[in-house]
């Protein structure tokens, strides 16, 4: 939607940057459809989809009935027959429904096809802890979809990079999952250009540059991490990374940074056992195994289910872990 | 050859108690006596209170995301009675707490669920309910099995399980149906069709006249009752229950209600519904047209009603103490009820989740604990 006063004064919340790339992506390309469980006149439960319905009309902004499988489904088909739709699966604990079709469908059709028929959708999910909320309204399953061949998933953590990845993802000729951290959604305010751009999916972001360990993160943990920053000791260089995307993975930009440091701490909020940070660690100990000084450690989420909000500050990884971790790496 | 009708099917409205409070005699008969309305009545107005409570707790920032129930109570006590307390198990969603509540699930054990404490799914020994179940139109296919487990083992038992209308979209929903019919499992599907989605209104969530149409599909028994009456609840749920104790297969039953909150806490609905649609369900409120009723028939006054308010409030604040005297939850649980014994992944975890980075070993990491 147009931009607020506010919005030019204080900058653009992560919901505020999604909302502008949707509707900007809208009006360009009259392909764009939105579809999903009160995405439309209520401008979804997070309020990503404020206003477009009014502007774009129900026929683009669409409220669906209450089924996941449905959502996903149809919006295969309708990427299929020509449309770029952006199905909004309200949180991550309900993707369950619409697995099989995402998984077995979206991911599987340009391959099983040999090239003929091809899902361009881009499916949109609240994602992960932090804010309180009611059981299954906290999980963060990306490695689930990483691990599934066809899907890109992208996770931005700032405004800035989630305009560009969305607008990315949209364009993308194949299936994206893209992840919101709820947890960033209003926490960040920043300027962002109002013109479009795009960030290329499938590339990192050094957030701070260092020589002594590099730091592996993405989606809210960039935050944990970055405010970990402030505690390391002043003469600890520590390289900051967000991947931004997982999947496809910038392998390049992990290897290139730990070759340079040596040392390697990976930090995510889903549980730790298969989690994506087992992969990192693989990449470094295929790629960098002649240039490590310490074992890869990870900081992440514990192999149980996401506790009620009463726990779940004991669960999610926090800057104290964080630097615990660092300080740990540092001094093997 | 002639076309011929292959199928014809229709649904049945049961009313017995109008928005008035005037009551279908005739109909009424065999249902609930003058002593169960008093009964049920009461305990309506203490839900109320309860609901209005965890509302008001929210609101002060005690408790999390919240599911009034307000206006439901009707739907939920009118077939929570129509169950075996002990017996029959019920099968929940989550704007029926009421009916849990009648079958012995402890009042303050839902706040907990709500103020984010997994000891409020807890289910005490001998109560036959269900924890609250989140995700939307998957409950019902686990009464179906367990109802088809009483059956297996000729057991006089049956399921009733709840639901909103908007679960009526989801693909569980009609597998749950299909299975139930096919098997002629003792399950009893209770939708309270509550006439939203949050934002979403029943007519554009399906395209179908009711939702009890659709059990029609798979010859499955099926009726509409006005939800906000408690007679028709009753009776068209104790009459679905007995018929399936008895070997008679699943029922279905549409209350037609209405959900006079805001979806949950986190909602506001001035944001896709009339004001004016919400005052006229304010009218056919459930309590109101009870203590009409009761009034009418001599068998409620001032007096009684101030008594009952009373009881409510007090219940309501040993509710809240319950809920909020309880010690805080320790953070180790989380591992303690992932399997029956704990892995020793997890046994790991649970030592050094406080003294380490991430319970990984220490010294395979080659560095020394704390
Ligand atoms: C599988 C799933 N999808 C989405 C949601 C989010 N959600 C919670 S309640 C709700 C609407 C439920 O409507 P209905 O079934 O009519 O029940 P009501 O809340 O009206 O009682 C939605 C979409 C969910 N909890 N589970
Ligand atoms: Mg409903």
């Amino acid at each position: 939607m147009p931009r607020t006063e506010q919005m030019m004064k204080q900058g653009l919340t992560l919901v505020d940057a999604i909302n502008e790339a949707l509707y900007q992506e809208m009006e360009r390309d009259s392909r764009v459809v939105c579809l999903g469980e009160d995405v439309g006149l209520n401008g979804g439960v997070f309020r990503v989809t404020e206003g477009l319905q009014k502007v774009f009309g129900p026929e683009r902004v669409i409220d669906t009935p209450l089924s996941e499988s449905g959502i996903m489904g149809t919006a295969i088909g309708l990427a299929m027959a020509g449309m770029r739709p952006v199905p909004e699966i309200q949180f991550e604990g309900f993707m369950g429904p619409a697995f099989d079709q995402l998984v077995n469908h979206a991911a599987r059709y340009r391959n099983r096809s040999r090239g003929s028929v091809t899902v361009p959708m881009t499916v949109r999910v609240p994602w992960g802890g932090g804010i309180h909320a009611p059981e299954l309204h906290s999980d963060s399953p990306e490695a689930i979809y990483a691990h599934t061949p066809g899907l890109k998933v992208v996770i931005p953590s700032t405004p800035y990079d989630a305009k560009g990845l969305l607008l990315s993802a949209i364009r993308d000729p194949d299936p994206v999952v893209f992840f919101e951290p709820k947890r960033v959604y209003r926490s960040h305010r920043e300027q962002i250009p109002e013109d479009e751009y795009t960030i290329p999916l499938g590339k990192a972001k050094v957030v701070a540059e260092g020589t002594d360990l590099t730091v592996v993160t993405w989606g809210a943990c960039v935050h944990t991490c970055n405010e970990a920053m402030d505690h390391f000791p002043e003469d600890a260089s520590v390289e900051l990374i967000d991947l931004r995307t997982i999947a496809p993975l910038d392998i390049e930009a992990i290897v290139q940074s730990v070759e340079k440091t040596g040392r390697c701490v990976i930090v995510h909020e889903a549980p730790k056992t298969a989690g994506f940070g087992a992969e990192v660690a693989t990449v470094i100990q295929e790629r960098c195994f002649l240039h490590l000084r310490a074992p890869v450690q990870r900081v992440t989420g514990f192999d149980v289910m996401m506790p009620y909000y009463k726990l779940e500050q004991q669960y999610l990884p926090d800057a104290k872990r964080v630097e615990e971790a660092v300080l740990q790496c540092l001094a093997y | 050859m002639p076309i011929r009708t292959a199928y014809e099917g229709k649904v049945e409205f049961l009313q017995i108690l109008d928005e008035n409070g005037v009551l279908d005699e005739s109909l009424a008969k065999g249902t609930l006596s003058d002593d169960d309305v008093v009964e049920l009545y009461t305990y309506m107005v203490k839900c109320r209170a309860v609901d209005e409570t965890a509302f008001k707790l929210q609101r002060a920032k005690r408790m999390g995301t919240y599911p009034q129930n307000k206006g439901q109570e009707a739907a939920a006590i009118g077939s929570g009675f129509a169950a075996r307390r002990g017996v029959d198990w019920l099968v929940p969603c989550y704007r029926e707490n009421a009916a849990l509540w009648m079958h012995g699930q402890p009042m303050h054990y839902v706040f907990m669920y709500w103020m984010g404490d997994e000891r409020g799914s807890q289910i005490p020994e001998g109560v036959c309910t269900l924890p609250l179940c989140v995700p939307i139109g998957t409950q019902m296919l686990h009464a179906t099995g367990m109802a088809w487990a009483f059956k297996m083992r000729k057991e006089p038992r049956v399921c009733i399980t709840y639901f909103g209308d908007g679960a009526t979209s989801e693909g569980d929903f009609h597998e749950a149906m299909n299975f139930a019919s096919a098997f002629q499992v003792p399950c009893v599907f209770f939708c309270q069709n509550n006439q939203w989605a949050i934002s979403v209104p029943r007519e554009q969530q399906m395209n179908s006249a009711t939702v009890a149409q659709k059990a029609l599909a798979y010859d499955m028994p099926t009726t509409q009752v006005d939800g906000n009456d408690l007679f028709a609840v009753y009776k068209a749920t104790r009459d679905a229950v007995e018929r399936a104790r008895s070997g008679g297969g699943p029922a279905f039953i549409e209350a037609v209600t209405y959900r006079l909150a805001d979806h949950t806490t986190a909602d506001d609905a001035r944001r896709y519904r009339d004001a004016q649609e919400v005052d006229a369900w304010m009218g056919k409120d459930p309590l109101i047209r009870l203590r009409k009723y009761l009034t009418a028939k001599g068998l409620w006054d001032d007096a009684k009603q101030a008594a009952a308010d009373e009881v409510a409030k007090q219940t309501a604040s040993e509710v809240v103490r319950s809920a909020e005297g309880i010690t805080p939850p320790v953070a180790t649980d989380m591992f303690d009820y992932t399997f029956e014994s704990i892995t020793p992944e997890l046994e790991t975890q649970r030592a050094t989740m406080r003294t380490h980075s991430l319970g990984q070993r220490p010294q395979q990491a080659g560095l020394a604990a704390h």
